[in-house]
């Protein structure tokens, strides 16, 4: 950043802060994808889109250790479990027709009903809003504050960890152990055993005891990665 | 770096998310809007962090506990979203209805009829 005077001015952008709002315009653009699209694959896909965009705002904010973390676990694993997920529930993927067949346009707008519910503009209405509160508020507070991102890396690995490790030891290792709970919890909501849960399912053989099925079940590997 | 910048992304992030929470039928769209949410405040929490050039670092240490948090979310969320379309055959929020107040004093809360297979099961 070039310090010529203490307070750099709107018109002049430095390169770091053209290219950040050139990757937020993309990573809002793809948000909004994400958001409205009616495919539901789609969906999970423009969200990798975002997140990676997020990721490099981290990067760009010197934040790096965080950047990877943000690659490692949301676009590594998150966005695969959504994936099983829509795979999973069966989500109603509509079959794509070419722009000119004549039941494009009936499929499109059943697409759009089995993706978006029927309060769409009042959402639409209460998201504008707040987005206008809330631009308003934090332009006229944080207007003549900057980030000095050239004077030195705050995020790096070595920093992080250090800090991670002397300061927030215990909360980490707590963390650690609310994520040994997230993960039986999901293990055993997810499995087929027991005698009521088992009955919709399909191929599941009913005697199989009262609520203590040795087996883990199909799905419950999955979870793993959460 | 102008410290709007972030921070109005952030919100507008933000917003999109609270669009999609509200507006989406299907549940693990909404799983798929909260974690845009989730992310709107970690960039915000990264951003500050570097303004306010903490000793401690206290913003990106919760922004990795946030991620952690969301993680562990997004696992028991699809869970319980695998479990209630096992039940009831549908991932759709709008159906899942069991809980509501009743409208008028005549109207039962169940209503097993819109609700396909397997209803009235209780137990998700």
């Amino acid at each position: 950043m070039t310090l010529a005077a203490a307070h750099p001015g709107f018109l002049s952008p430095t390169g770091v802060e053209i290219v950040f709002v050139l990757v937020g315009i993309a990573t809002l653009a793809a948000a909004v994808v994400t958001v409205t699209t009616s495919k539901l694959v789609h969906a999970a896909l423009w969200l990798v889109a975002a997140l990676g965009g997020i990721a490099v705002e981290y990067l760009l904010l010197t934040a790096e250790f965080i950047a990877w973390v943000q690659v490692l676990i949301y676009v590594g694993s998150v966005v695969v479990l959504l994936l099983f997920g829509l795979m999973l529930t069966k989500a109603p993927i509509v079959p794509t027709v070419p722009r000119g067949h004549p039941s494009y346009g009936a499929l499109r707008a059943e697409a759009r009903e089995a993706a978006d519910s029927g309060n769409r503009w009042p959402a639409l209405a209460v998201a504008l809003a707040a987005a206008a509160t809330l631009v308003t508020v934090v332009v006229d507070a944080f207007r003549s504050s900057w980030i000095d991102v050239d004077r030195s890396v705050q995020g790096s690995a070595g920093v992080t960890g250090e800090v991670l490790f002397q300061h927030w030891v215990l909360p980490f290792e707590a963390l650690s152990v609310l994520l040994l709970a997230a993960l039986v919890g999901a293990i055993i909501l997810s499995r087929k055993g027991g005698a009521d849960a088992g009955e919709p399912a399909q191929g599941t053989e009913p005697g199989q005891g009262a609520g203590q099925g040795e087996q883990p079940g199909p799905t419950a590997g999955r979870e793993e990665q959460g | 770096m102008h410290l709007a910048y972030p921070a109005v992304l952030a919100v507008l992030l933000f917003c999109v998310g609270i669009y999609g929470v509200l507006a989406r039928r299907n549940a693990i769209l909404v799983l798929i809007s909260v974690e845009l949410m989730l992310n709107a405040v970690n960039l915000n929490l990264v951003a500050f962090d570097v303004w306010l050039r903490d000793t401690l670092h206290t913003g990106q240490a919760l922004t990795l506990f946030i991620i952690a948090v969301a993680a562990a979310e997004i696992g028991i969320g699809l869970a319980i979203v695998l479990l209630v379309h096992r039940n009831r055959g549908t991932a759709d929020i709008d159906r899942l209805r069991d809980l509501r107040e009743p409208e008028g004093p005549d109207d039962e809360p169940e209503a097993p009829a819109e609700q396909g297979h397997s209803a009235g099961r209780q137990t998700a």
